[in-house]
């Protein structure tokens, strides 16, 4: 097995500029690179001698909304021959499609799919891009954090039409979120003032 | 069917006739479909010539639940998910959540773990391999093999209190200790249960009607599998010798004598063997985890993490407000990422969380193997009779919770 600070090494030596940003967190290296270079840069990690990422294991999207390209697209690949796992990561947004990793891998095409189906993230290249786990006509991108966890239509039989037929979700109860979150805890900063403070330094 | 069925496939005559090739919906009601497949099959004659899953009529949202859950309440839907090997499931959150916090269980609540793990991977094999034989007209091993499936599920019950989903494991061990005669009973289960194997060995493996299913069926080069991130007893088929039980062990695998099953072939016959064999190794593992299980507390004793005993709550002011913490806002997890991965009876099942130092997970990817073997189901299936479809999607083990999540 190859140790983090070894590896942290060869993928620089490997990837060379293309490397953004690069991080080594609880045993893991996770590599930030740019959009367009992705499937060159996963080719290179594939053919690279010391390290031979021979598998792309997952794909995967995460959305974080404040961002000015709001998702991430983190790629895990694994080489059997360094027993060693890489995280590929690229910024993507709605709008830019991101180079298709179908040709380095075969395996890629299904988690495309997925990402473009959950987050809505193109990928040029990909020939078969339809919806996968989603309904067939499903409209909107379920795991974007702006879609609400009751989503928008729900289906049921109508049995004076003999079909199932969609309609707008009824919630009988409002959707609770319940703020566990402990208000004490946001008061660390002996600094902070809070409404009333002034009344005990008024007294001096 | 509706939909434009493959345009691309289309052919034009020599008296200008347009001609589609013969389509048939394979599922998603058959036997043969494991569950909710949906696959559209391009037929020429009895020649499969393009094979389409259209997956997803099982998708619940798993992972967007899971972001609006407490790390506690994300747990149980990990049972739901692959609901043929629940525990193993349990255990990669586990490990994911354990890594996060940078806790680590106590010996015996890893011991108790793995071999629960074990178990659970000869449960899914008896079924994996028994509805195998059923796709194929066998039906004999299924009739066994249900006795020893409900003995293991026995076993759940009495240590976790229900039969399939056990939500047992937790992040810092596993919810209560063993109760007082399991581990005599798991083991005297252990002694008897070779024989079902052998009986199932001596039905199947040198059967002629199964090996001329099987034998040269679905074929997966070692590269293949490689390229279309196949993992699992289907990487081993393939002559791979890789298992994350061996080459990046966790909790007490390090400590366990097991080999590694690796077939030559590549082919339907060889997953079956590697599968059989895989019981016997789990069942080394199961006689080794009860005969060197040491005493000792099962669950991390940080009360940040995990909840009081219940008589300590009744006595001590601390114990009851960790209680009441614990199972209202539950625990937060320091903002990070990791892709926590173990062997699961399918192959590499992992799942890449995001903490962002709050009660709930910000995301949750599951990385399940089964979605990945899908995938492979039409490379697999082209050239082959439409029976063989049958014995290929059989031989992958697939179960549709933990593909369509």
């Amino acid at each position: 097995m190859l140790s983090l600070e070894r590896l942290q090494s060869e993928v620089t030596r490997a990837l060379g500029s293309d490397v953004m940003h690069l991080s080594a967190d609880r045993g893991e290296l996770s590599v930030l690179v740019p959009r367009p270079r992705v499937a060159d840069v996963l080719r290179t990690l594939r053919d690279d001698p010391v390290l031979a990422m021979s598998q792309l294991v997952d794909i995967c999207g995460v959305d974080y909304p404040e961002r000015p390209e709001r998702f991430e697209i983190v790629y895990n690949l694994l080489s059997l021959r360094a027993n060693a796992r890489v995280r590929i990561k690229i910024h993507a947004d709605e709008i830019a499609p991101v180079p298709t990793a179908t040709g380095v891998y075969s395996g890629a095409g299904w988690y495309e799919r997925e990402v473009w189906d959950m987050f809505g993230v193109t990928f040029a290249g990909n020939a078969d891009l339809r919806r996968i786990l989603t309904d067939y006509g499903f409209e909107g991108h379920p795991l974007r954090k702006d879609f609400p966890l009751t989503g928008y239509t729900e289906v049921r039989y109508d049995p004076d039409q003999k079909r199932i037929v969609y309609e707008p979700v009824k919630l009988p109860q409002d959707f609770r979120s319940f703020d566990f979150l402990s208000p004490w805890e946001g008061m660390t900063d002996v600094n902070m003032r809070l409404p009333g403070d002034e009344k005990a330094e008024e007294k001096k | 069917m509706s939909q434009a069925a493959f345009p691309e496939q289309e052919q034009t005559t020599e008296d200008g006739k347009k001609i589609l090739p013969f389509t048939i919906n394979f599922g998603p009601q058959h036997p043969a479909a494991h569950g909710v497949l949906r696959l559209i099959l391009e037929m020429d004659g009895e020649i499969v010539e393009r094979a389409d899953p259209h997956i997803g009529l099982l998708h619940r949202g798993t992972e967007k639940l899971i972001e609006y859950k407490t790390y506690t309440q994300a747990m149980p839907y990990f049972d739901r998910l692959d609901y043929v090997s629940p525990l193993c499931q349990e255990h990669a959150f586990a490990l994911a959540v354990e890594k996060l916090l940078g806790i680590t269980p106590p010996l015996r609540g890893q011991y108790i773990r793995v071999l629960f793990a074990e178990l659970t991977r000869i449960t899914n094999h008896i079924l994996a391999i028994t509805a195998f034989g059923i796709d194929l007209g066998a039906v004999t091993p299924a009739l066994w093999g249900y006795e020893d499936r409900e003995k293991i599920m026995e076993f759940y019950e009495r240590v976790s209190g229900a039969r399939m989903h056990a939500n047992y494991f937790r992040p810092g061990g596993v919810h209560q200790d063993m109760p007082d005669g399991l581990a005599e009973d798991i083991a005297a289960w252990a002694e008897r249960f070779s024989d079902y194997i052998d009986d199932v060995e001596e039905l199947l493996t040198g059967n002629r009607i199964f090996r001329q299913r099987t034998v040269d069926i679905g074929v997966v080069s070692k590269e293949q599998a490689l390229d279309w991130s196949f993992s699992g007893p289907m990487l081993r088929a393939s002559g791979v010798a890789w298992d994350l039980r061996k080459s990046q062990p966790y909790d007490v695998y390090n400590k366990m004598d097991f080999d590694i099953p690796v077939g030559k072939t590549g082919d339907c016959y060889a997953r079956y063997l590697v599968r059989m064999e895989e019981m016997r190794q789990s069942l080394r593992i199961v006689k080794q985890c009860l005969k060197e299980m040491p005493e000792g507390p099962v669950m991390t004793e940080d009360h940040k993490v995990s909840p009081p005993k219940r008589g300590d709550m009744k006595m001590s002011m601390e114990a009851l407000i960790h209680h009441f913490k614990l199972y209202t806002e539950g625990y937060h997890v320091p903002a990070g990422e990791t892709y926590t991965a173990v062997e699961t009876p399918k192959g590499e099942f992992a799942v890449y969380l995001v903490s962002d130092d709050t009660n709930k997970p910000y995301r949750c990817k599951i990385r399940a193997p089964a979605f990945a073997h899908l995938q492979g189901a039409d490379f697999m299936c082209r050239g082959h009779m439409l029976a063989d479809a049958v014995a290929i999607i059989g031989s992958m083990d697939i179960v549709f919770g933990e593909i369509d999540r």
